[in-house]
């Protein structure tokens, strides 16, 4: 059974449809890389899979949860759904070891002492030991993303979500935040990302959708979609000849 | 006529000052630190809470905001007395200035607060936290950060305002000069000190604020 369910879910802003039924399944310790041109409602849905955009109909079930049908609370979801963002939204009258404590100690309410102890080895984890005391504002942009990161691992989610998280980069920098990623998936994570990197999403990818116009257009295994897109749209968007 | 100056003939009143200087201080202190709470409130109330909430917020801020803080103090030690509610001057003083920081702080408070990136508030629903606990702990201190500055000048036009409450006979420092000139009729000379004192007031004042900002805030 997938971990993450998505069942013909539809979204429109007034009469402009962003989402046209898209389904997508998404099992245990799969690496799904969602690309597509801006506007082709990646993000979009993205952000329904934790409850940060609504959609009007079809479902999306995570762990069994139901998302948006406004009987799951979503603070319960979302214990379990991480989320990593563009512009890494850190926060910024926190240095990077009280990010990553705020959400443990004040939501799971877990001991402060414990709390560092998970947020100090998180931040190894990342590479980057030694900046717990840092502010955001003293963080290079690879540096605060990998913070983020370790932000939200610490509330152990189940699945993460990355939403762009290297398109704000200087591009010497992106390779420190994928390699961080690319641990993550190596060790099982399971992860959903929206992203522009191709040759991550081929590499580290074990599923590949393509968004086109609302809709899933085309997905499979990344290397057999890159090798040989089945459609103009996604030869044309990765390219290659047809 | 050419006056010459005398201060030797205050010398004799110099506790009275004093003790409307340690009055001024003290209403200032503690209307501040009151009027700021109720200023936090009002701004969590317009952008967090209820709409009931904010809607009644908006209805405080306009009506204080936009009539003269006499009125307002002189509504409360003389018209409130109507109502059964009677206070005495010093407490009249101090309530008519936490209404009145209160109001300004709101709308103040209120722009820090949506000044905050909608990111952040994002990055704190992801991690499963509630409003309050967004508002509490993400939101709260940056907005006060964006803001401080224009929160400070307010402060101190609330402490100069506060000479004001001297019409009700609370014994502040204004108070305490128009006490001593109708006494000596030194007036040139005590409005010399009132003035000086209210100077270095207002520095030490801004001096407090700057240090209470640099210890609370983060560099950088």
């Amino acid at each position: 059974m997938s971990l993450v369910s998505i069942r013909d879910v539809r979204k429109s802003y007034g009469a402009q449809e962003v989402l046209k039924g898209v389904s997508l399944d998404t099992g245990r310790g799969d690496v799904v890389a969602i690309i597509g041109r801006s506007g082709s409602g990646k993000s979009t849905l993205l952000r329904c899979i934790n409850g940060l955009e609504t959609y009007q109909s079809g479902s999306i079930t995570v762990d069994g949860m139901a998302v948006g049908d406004g009987k799951t609370d979503l603070r319960t979801l979302r214990r379990h759904v991480g989320m990593v963002f563009q512009q890494f939204n850190l926060f910024p009258h926190l240095t990077a070891g009280e990010n990553i404590m705020l959400a443990p100690t004040v939501v799971v309410k877990e001991q402060k002492g414990e709390a560092r102890a998970v947020a100090e080895s998180l931040l190894e984890k990342v590479g980057l030991a030694g900046k717990f005391d840092a502010y955001p504002s003293q963080l290079s942009g690879g540096q605060q993303q990998r913070v983020a990161i370790a932000r939200a691992l610490a509330m152990r989610p189940t699945v993460l979500l990355c939403d762009e998280i290297t398109s704000a980069l200087d591009p010497e920098l992106v390779n420190e935040v994928l390699k961080v990623v690319e641990r993550l998936a190596s060790e099982g994570m399971t992860l959903i990302l929206v992203t522009h990197e191709m040759r991550f999403a081929r590499d580290v990818g074990t599923k590949l959708v393509f968004m086109h116009q609302g809709r899933v257009h085309e997905e499979g295994p990344p290397k057999a979609l890159f090798g040989q897109p089945a459609t103009p749209e996604l030869a044309q968007f990765i390219g290659v000849q047809p | 006529m050419i006056q010459h100056l005398n201060f030797g003939d205050l010398l004799p009143y110099w506790d009275v000052f004093a003790r409307g200087l340690l009055f001024t201080i003290v209403l200032t202190l503690t209307s501040t630190v009151a009027g700021l709470t109720l200023g936090t409130a009002g701004a969590w109330a317009r952008t967090f809470g209820p709409r009931w909430a904010g809607a009644l917020t908006r209805a405080y801020v306009e009506i204080i905001r936009n009539t003269p803080f006499i009125v307002q103090l002189f509504f409360i030690f003389f018209g409130l007395p109507a109502l059964g509610v009677k206070l005495s001057e010093n407490t009249a003083a101090f309530i008519a200035m936490v209404v009145n920081l209160g109001a300004y702080s709101t709308e103040i408070i209120r722009a820090g607060i949506e000044a905050v990136p909608k990111g952040h508030l994002e990055a704190g629903a992801s991690l499963a936290m509630s409003r309050w606990e967004i508002f509490r702990h993400i939101v709260l201190k940056p907005a006060i950060m964006n803001v401080y500055p224009a929160l400070s000048s307010q402060i101190i036009i609330v402490m100069l305002g506060s000479a004001v409450v001297s019409q009700i006979s609370a014994e502040d420092l204004t108070y305490a000069a128009n006490y001593i000139q109708s006494r000596n009729f030194r007036a040139f000379e005590v409005y010399i000190v009132a003035a000086l004192l209210y100077l270095l007031l207002a520095i030490g004042l801004r001096a407090l604020l700057r240090g209470i900002g640099r210890a609370i805030f983060p560099k950088g």
